[in-house]
């Protein structure tokens, strides 16, 4: 039983993170119809936009200290922060912090790049064919991730989680089980986190006017547009979005997994096999797909299924997608009439 | 034999033999001469050409063509390991394996089109990537790659030759082909002439045509009774075996494969290199096979040094801004410069560079008289 939860939550955290991608994804696909293979490369900035926070935030100020000595007999050099000693205490708390509140930067980041690229280029491409569409996004994929290389390195950078939550939570206790179920305290954040995005998304697209505008445009864009609606900027505002969310994924995600370039591109591959499998351009199924994929793999990692069928972690989710595929060739939740061929 | 192909293919056949088998001569200028890079262009371009019979006819663009250039290469050394160190054999199993394989993944992809055969082939290929990574490092050896070592038992050889001291290098009855020397080029050459030759046919004939016509509508084609399923099979499986085929080609000069070969970013590079020659021309994806192996040789070899040095005519202050921005380019960078050449390829010229020759050639003509020229329409914009 506490394996069973254990595995459970597990699989929740990495689907947050597949449904929020995913989401992202089938969007995009959705409302203006491209395929964006660069949509990894947002989730992968998202994450060097929390990195490039706490750089800024500990920019460190090198005083000498002659009361101290060194061992070596010289004045001590004491680093402090910059923010440290600009705001006392509250520095301090913004730079454990930095992760969290990085999303404030992220945001409109994430915001202007995602609407530079529908403008600069995307939208370009809705009249050619779809392979034209993967061909220049997995391009711009490829540049995205070397820019950032080059200023970032190659290796992982690990980013802390705020103090508080950076130790594990016995999840047993809370459920009332008794017996302990140690889960980091972070990916409880996490989850909550991109249940919160998902919720704010749909309630975004099923409440409100612009919303429900958008949803209409994805029926049909052309009666939408002849009621007299400018419905491709309203589009790109959409992809804009899109790209907030993959960018805010990628934000809580680094503490999780500390980000390095071609994470994007790792997440990518796994996403749209979370979109195919939830049908495209079907949020719902998107989002289901994701917390299910998710658990699936974290269940297929157990060692008492892993020694049954060895290596099955490693492949569970492919295998899935295409066993649905060829049962289901709409996915879980796909429309009718959606890419069917 | 000589059936169906004009003089202009003979042409295109023997120009384009000429001009592989002369490389060592011809590429002198450039630096691009020595075996070890020509092995690479004729190698790449059998991949690309088999890419193009898939993605050039048929218009089905697959993300995990590498998975087929992977099984090529476990196959070809394992054959190197068990068999014999003869580089036929080699072929030929690595070739049955990469069909078979093809077969397997074909059947499953291509009910589906479009964006979906995309993903589901790039679902395979990352599952073999993963596979060979863990469940079946008995196979593959993991992470180090499969390797040649002194205790394989080389059934064949061993009959007729007594194993001397150290690893042998494979050979084609006695000429080493491995280890960079000529003949190891022009084995691969050969291989390389022949496979166009092959695509060539395959282009011109029936079956050609059948395939261009389920790129161009494939429901018409239904709708007149017409079953596509096989001739999308027979497409897939042929430029699978291809794949397998470079992939031994590729055990053959250097003896040793790991899953790396398998990854979607090896996959994404056949792409690259048929976008950029030209998609659905004869020529284009081993001019576009060879122009990208010989920039990413030249490209990774620059440093800021190199650089400082070529810029040494530019005023200090200057200098050292070139070089910073120009070194973002080479080296390390040199992915960056791939991703935006391809950029640049697939928006402004989506024919590629055969397309690019095309026009320029085309524009000649109307200036040399006046409005004969437009009739030209042989190739096609991509897809």
């Amino acid at each position: 039983m506490d394996a069973i939860i254990l595995q459970i939550l597990n699989g929740l955290d990495k689907g947050g993170a597949y449904a929020l991608i995913a989401l992202g994804l089938t969007l995009v696909f959705g409302t203006l119809g491209v395929v964006n293979f660069a949509h990894g490369a947002l989730f992968m900035l998202g994450a060097f936009c929390a990195v490039t926070f706490n750089k800024l935030l500990t920019i460190e100020k090198v005083t000498v200290d002659p009361t101290q000595l060194t061992p070596w007999g010289t004045a001590a050099e004491i680093k402090t922060p910059l923010v440290e000693a600009w705001l006392g205490e509250f520095g301090k708390v913004l730079v454990n912090y930095s992760v969290p509140v990085s999303i404030i930067l992220a945001i409109p980041v994430m915001l202007i790049i995602g609407i530079v690229m529908e403008r600069g280029l995307i939208r370009h491409f809705y009249k050619r064919p779809h392979a034209d569409q993967i061909l220049v996004t997995f391009g711009l994929a490829i540049v995205l991730q070397e820019i950032v290389k080059h200023f970032y390195g190659a290796n992982p950078i690990p980013q802390a989680a705020p103090a508080p939550f950076a130790g594990t939570a016995q999840v047993g206790m809370l459920l009332g089980l008794g017996d302990a179920i140690p889960y980091p305290w972070w990916r409880l954040v996490y989850l909550g986190f991109s249940l919160a995005i998902i919720l704010a998304v749909f309630a975004f697209l099923q409440f409100t006017t612009y919303g429900m505008v958008v949803r209409a445009g994805m029926r049909d864009r052309e009666t939408v547009g002849l009621l007299g609606i400018d419905i491709e900027r309203r589009f790109t505002v959409v992809f804009g979005i899109a790209s907030v969310v993959a960018g805010l994924a990628g934000v809580m995600y680094t503490p999780i997994l500390p980000p390095d370039y071609h994470m994007g591109m790792d997440f990518l591959v796994l996403s749209f096999v979370v979109v195919v499998v939830g049908g495209m351009g079907s949020l719902g199924g998107a989002v289901a797909a994701g917390f299910m994929l998710g658990i699936l793999q974290s269940f297929a990692s157990m060692n008492e299924i892993k020694s049954l069928i060895p290596g099955i972690d490693q492949i569970i989710i492919y295998l899935v997608a295409v066993i649905i595929l060829l049962t289901m060739p709409r996915g879980l939740m796909g429309r009718r009439g959606v890419m069917e061929e | 034999m000589l059936g169906n192909l004009s003089k202009n293919d003979w042409i295109l056949v023997i120009g384009f033999s000429a001009v592989v088998l002369l490389a060592p001569i011809l590429f002198q200028p450039i630096g691009a001469a020595y075996p070890a890079i020509l092995e690479k262009f004729c190698i790449f371009g059998l991949f690309a050409i088999g890419f193009n019979i898939l993605f050039g006819l048929t218009g089905y663009l697959s993300f995990g063509h590498a998975a087929f250039l992977g099984v090529g290469s476990y196959a070809a050394v394992w054959s190197f390991k068990l068999l014999s160190m003869n580089v036929l054999p080699a072929i030929v199993l690595s070739m049955v394996f990469a069909g078979v394989f093809a077969l397997v993944i074909g059947f499953v992809s291509l009910r589906r089109s479009g964006i979906y055969f995309s993903i589901l082939t790039l679902a395979f290929a990352q599952m073999s990537y993963n596979m060979a990574y863990s469940v079946l490092t008995p196979l593959t050896n993991g992470e180090t790659g499969l390797q040649l070592s002194l205790k394989d038992p080389r059934v064949i050889d061993s009959l007729f030759v007594t194993a001397g001291d150290g690893l042998p290098r494979t050979s084609l009855f006695g000429v080493g082909i491995s280890g960079g020397g000529l003949p190891g080029f022009y084995f691969t050459a050969v291989v390389l002439i022949i496979g166009f030759y092959v695509a060539l046919r395959i282009f011109r004939s029936p079956f050609g045509l059948m395939l261009k016509a389920i790129k161009s509508n494939q429901n018409r084609m239904r709708y007149t009774g017409f079953n596509t399923r096989p001739y999308l099979m027979a497409a897939f499986v042929i430029s699978g075996v291809y794949a397998g085929l470079a992939g031994s080609l590729m055990a053959a000069v250097d003896p040793l494969a790991g899953p790396d070969r398998m990854q979607w970013t090896a996959s994404g590079e056949v792409v690259l290199m048929t976008i950029l020659g030209g998609v659905g021309t004869l020529v284009g994806p081993v001019i576009g096979a060879a122009v990208i192996k010989y920039f990413e040789n030249i490209f990774s070899a620059f440093n800021e040094n190199a650089l400082a040095n070529i810029f040494s005519f530019l005023p200090q202050g200057l200098r050292d801004g070139v070089v910073k921005i120009s070194s973002l380019f080479v080296g390390e960078g040199w992915s960056l410069t791939l991703g935006l050449v391809f950029m640049a390829i697939v928006i402004f010229l989506p024919g590629g560079i055969m397309e690019g020759i095309r026009l320029i050639v085309s524009r000649f003509k109307k200036r040399g008289n006046g409005n004969k020229s437009a009739v030209n329409g042989q190739a096609q914009p991509a897809e």
